[in-house]
């Protein structure tokens, strides 16, 4: 019965986007694929960066297109349902015949096109922070690995400044992200000379939304008379019941700061944040930055969108990082051929919205600034502290043993995304 | 001491309205004046100095730079003066209130009212101004500065002619535990009336002075208070102390005196623990009931398997995030009104919305519950994209209102939030008033008439179509209701419905189709031995357990823990 359910959900899915596509068939366009959730639980987060690349898609036509063609966004729905994911990415590459696809959010999507964007050589742009292990030749990552993200905003933590945090608390979704980046946080942080017993972590299904037990918990562990901080890569829905439950029990910023990976502007806009001032977030962007970029991205998603209140978040930067890089790197290679933008990728630099210049890397991660905010009481957040310039993002983390040793380089000598010496 | 006392008294609000109050009674006048005098000299710490005017600004001017070190230092040095305008500028400033004008480099506290910020001069205390956020920039702050800020206004309010300030500043210092606070609070506890603050003082000076105390009795009258208390913080005090005992070399008698009452400690507050986690599970219980209780109605009084339950929960939700967008222009946000009224309009619109999906679906497909379980589950599709196409795929903020804000904390460290308390209570007013309904009205009569016997009910002239639409409508209509609860706790996204779904059909499977009391013993037991499960094995293997348990559950007993008897609900 689960068999035909799912059929039913697929062949509904499948006729909406035929539909969506059936408007795109002029013939001397470039095909932008574009492959977020529009349904399901992820359309939350997912939706914003499908107008996102509307909206870039929209700006270039209007400046002339590219390569004086006209740039054509096709858009798929995979309906949060990894294996979809997969479906919908073969049919863009080969039915629709797209020059590259800006997609993806959750990791577990990631992993499931892979395979297919390997296969048929495609590209692939994905703009959300992740846990890193991974860097592959048809894969552009313009989100922050670990090192651009977790690692800063633990040292933030350990900081004067961040409180002096001598036990730290996990807490995750139970998947493979929170996994991962806490397997790496838990090696640096007994590097950093925190024991085991003074780190606890907790795993929380998706959608969790009875946190009373947990915030206790926390509390209880931070009440052995150490300062206490708080990592969570909470994702999702989960995040407003844990906030909402944090701001009930009275949990301040000052006692056990909370920083979270997953949480931005976007998230926040169902919450009274009032209560929660002082709780921080670590992102490569944030939308109270003051940049002349930032003002005029701001002005023109709000134009686009036809809605002053609509927040900008870091994996929108990404996508518009992403677009512009790959944009110029069509231009520069005279073709959407993905071999040779490939090539050109390499060492491309585009303007990020925060005043800095970010960099293509033959790892295919980018250099970028990491920042961490604090929640304010309007949703946004107030910048506290950054790096001094950008961090070259790292596909393979030098906390965990066994992937220390691993390079990602895929120019010659090395050409590979996991070795331990050269190609050739 | 270059106070003057009128200036004293001037800003002292207190003590005008104690002089004020007892001017109608003149034998209490010289009472109050004297008192107020006595609030003074406490108010002002031995070897307080105040500043000048110039001083003050110039001090305060201090705080303006970037280096969080810097600002300690300006922040430590304030504090010790003891001027009293020193607090309210300490205080804004952890508010995030405390600005620097462009203009003139003055440093004022701002109220904020729409986009314009009032400024209050720092020296006199009145309005000098307002403008937008462009003309001023914010004296910023970080966890370690609310931190500074929390403790330097502390040993401030320990001597404030305010009980509740006082108290709470006391609390302040035993969290904080630092020595370098003794002397003050030594100095506080001579001055202290108070009975039940004085022995949280005392408490206070115990948590300190066993680690700083210099003779062996003080020690122990040290861990003697300490024993008969009963909070996490005294736990911590007490482990520490027996952890650093070797090291720092204490006498074995007290070592063992400190063991003794840290086992103690740690026994009381185990059971604590327990009554926390009953607690918990309670209020998850009454959630799950909330959201299950409807789906009583439909799936186990009509026998209606309803995917679509969980997008009527959705519904209520939203229709509490209109009511208060719609009223948003009349009552301030989080008003108690908007959510007063929201539980009849929600109980109407998911009602109606019930009613349509029975007279166009499910009517049709009584008896089949294959082909009801696909429908209802395309229709809860439908509503899902719905709202999303109508109000955005992002989460919706539905304010809450003052009461259900914050919690009541006991210093066992048990906390109850008051946002739970209420649903608590909400839950068993709801389940009384639908107990009500099917027990003492004629619609509940009919209702139970048809279910019992669809043909018998006919004939003695129900109108068993009527009878069918109004009790699919009365449980979407309770399900709108829940709603309107769990948007107090939860998302308000097009996905709510769908976290709650499957607790529901758990919740009414065991409790026992087609009965209501099954449906709230089983909401309460699922919602208690999950809490219980949850600290041992986590919230991932919790879940699994529960569910497992279920099916072995159902295996042995498949009509659930209440078994409806009698010719039921099968024709």
């Amino acid at each position: 019965m689960n068999k035909k359910l799912q059929a039913l959900i697929g062949a509904g899915a499948m006729a909406v986007s035929a539909m969506a596509m059936s408007a795109a068939q002029a013939a001397e366009t470039i095909k932008v694929g574009v492959l977020h959730s529009l349904s399901g639980t992820m359309a939350i987060s997912e939706t914003t960066l499908k107008d996102t690349v509307l909206m870039l898609v929209d700006d270039l036509n209007k400046n002339g297109g590219l390569l004086g063609k006209e740039v054509e966004a096709v858009v798929v729905d995979p309906a949060s349902d990894w294996p979809l994911f997969a479906e919908k990415a073969r049919e863009l590459i080969e039915q629709e015949k797209v020059d590259v696809v800006f997609g993806c959010w959750t990791s577990v999507s990631r992993k499931s096109v892979l395979p297919v964007f390997e296969e048929l050589n495609s590209m692939l742009f994905y703009p959300v922070q992740y846990e890193g292990e991974e860097s592959s030749r048809n894969v552009f990552y313009t989100g922050a690995a670990p090192n651009q993200q977790a690692i800063p905003a633990v040292d933030y933590l350990l900081s004067e400044d961040g409180g002096g945090a001598e036990r730290i608390v996990l807490l995750g979704t139970d998947y493979v992200y929170p996994r991962t980046t806490n397997k790496i946080l838990r090696s640096y942080l007994n590097g950093k000379g925190i024991a085991d017993e003074d780190i606890m972590e907790n795993y929380t299904p998706f959608g969790h939304s009875d946190w009373q037990s947990i915030v206790a918990d926390v509390k209880a562990f931070a009440s052995a008379g150490k300062n206490t901080a708080v990592v969570s890569t909470i994702n999702g829905d989960a995040n407003v019941p844990f906030y909402k439950e944090l701001a009930n029990q009275g949990i301040k910023a000052e006692d056990i700061p909370v920083v979270a990976f997953s949480v931005g502007e976007e998230e926040l806009a169902g919450i009274d944040t009032a209560p929660l001032v002082g709780h921080l977030a670590a992102w490569n962007y944030f939308q109270s930055v003051e940049a002349d970029a930032n003002a005029a991205f701001i002005e023109k998603w709000h134009a686009f969108i036809g809605d002053e209140s609509r927040v900008t978040n870091d994996p929108m930067e990404a996508t518009y990082i992403g677009f512009n890089m790959w944009k110029q790197a069509v231009e520069q290679a005279g073709t959407t051929d993905v071999d040779a933008v490939r090539q050109a990728m390499y060492g491309q630099e585009v303007a990020n919205l925060t005043g800095g210049t970010a960099v293509m890397n033959t790892n295919h991660h980018l250099s970028k600034p990491v920042l961490i905010g604090e929640v304010q009481d309007d949703g946004q957040f107030d910048i506290v502290w950054e790096t001094e310039g950008t961090v070259v993002g790292d596909a393979w983390s030098d906390f965990l043993p066994e992937s220390a040793k691993l390079t990602a380089d895929w120019t010659y000598p090395w050409v590979c995304g996991n070795c331990e010496k050269p190609m050739y | 001491m270059r106070n003057d006392m009128f200036s004293m008294l001037r800003r002292s609000p207190f003590c005008l309205q104690e002089v004020r109050k007892s001017g109608s009674r003149p034998g209490n006048l010289w009472g109050a004046v004297l008192a107020c005098l006595l609030v003074i000299f406490m108010a002002v710490p031995d070897t307080a100095m105040a500043y000048s005017d110039e001083e003050l600004r110039n001090v305060a001017e201090g705080l303006n730079v970037k280096s969080s070190t810097k600002k300690i230092e300006v922040i430590e040095e304030m504090a010790a003066d003891g001027d009293p305008r020193v607090a309210p500028i300490l205080r804004a400033m952890l508010e995030g209130d405390l600005y620097v004008r462009d203009s003139d480099e003055h440093v004022v506290i701002t109220r904020k009212q729409g986009k314009v910020y009032t400024h209050i001069d720092i020296v006199s205390g009145e309005e000098v101004g307002e403008s937008g956020s462009k003309e001023i920039s914010k004296i910023k702050v970080n966890n370690r500065l609310r931190g500074v800020l929390r403790d330097a206004l502390a040993t401030l309010n320990l001597f404030s002619p305010d009980l509740a300030v006082r108290s709470n500043a006391v609390e302040q210092i035993m969290d904080a535990r630092d020595p370098a606070m003794l002397p003050l609070l030594l100095r506080a506890i001579d001055r202290e009336e108070d009975e039940t603050l004085l022995a949280r003082m005392e408490l206070a000076r115990a948590t300190m002075a066993l680690a700083a105390g210099e003779t062996t009795e003080e020690r122990l009258s040290a861990i003697e208070v300490l024993a008969s208390e009963t909070t996490p913080q005294i736990r911590a005090v007490l482990s520490q102390f027996v952890a650093s005992a070797e090291a720092e070399g204490y006498e074995p008698e007290v070592v063992a005196a400190a063991e003794d009452a840290l086992e103690s400690v740690e026994g009381r507050l185990s059971t604590w623990q327990t009554v926390g986690d009953v607690y918990r599970g309670i209020s998850l219980g009454s959630v799950l009931l909330l959201a299950a209780v409807g789906l009583a109605i439909t799936f186990g009084v009509m026998g209606v398997i309803n995917m679509a339950h969980g997008e009527m929960i959705m519904i209520g939700a939203y229709t509490t995030f209109m009511v208060q967008q719609a009223l948003g222009s009349i009552l301030p946000s989080g008003s108690a009104w908007s959510l007063a009224i929201s539980v009849p309009a929600a109980f109407l619109v998911a009602g109606a919305v019930g009613v349509v999906i029975e007279r166009c679906v499910i009517r049709f497909l009584y008896g089949r519950p294959l082909e009801t379980l696909l429908a209802t589950w395309g229709v809860s599709l439908v509503l899902q994209q719905g709202i999303r196409t109508i109000f955005g795929a992002t989460n919706q903020q539905v304010m809450a209102p003052d009461f259900m804000s914050g919690a009541v904390e006991f210093s066992t460290g048990l906390v109850l939030t008051y946002n739970r308390l209420w649903i608590i209570l909400f839950s068993v007013i709801v389940v009384a008033g639908i107990a009500a309904v099917l027990r003492y009205t004629a619609f509940g009569l009919q209702m139970r008439a048809v279910t019992q016997n669809r043909r018998m009910a006919g004939s003695v002239g129900i109108r068993t179509g009527y009878v069918d639409a109004l009790t699919f409508g009365l449980g979407s209509g309770i399900a709108g209701i829940a709603g309107v609860a769990l948007s107090q706790i939860s998302n308000v996204s097009p996905n709510l419905g769908q976290t709650y779904i499957i607790d529901s059909f758990m919740v009414v499977v065991f409790g026992g189709v087609g009965n209501l009391w099954g449906t709230v013993l089983g909401a309460f037991s699922l919602g208690i031995v999950n809490k219980f499960l949850e600290p041992v094995a986590g919230a991932v293997l919790a879940k699994i357990f529960v569910l497992i348990a279920l099916i072995l559950f159902i295996q042995k007993r498949p009509k659930g823990l209440f078994a409806l008897k009698g010719r039921a609900v099968e024709a």
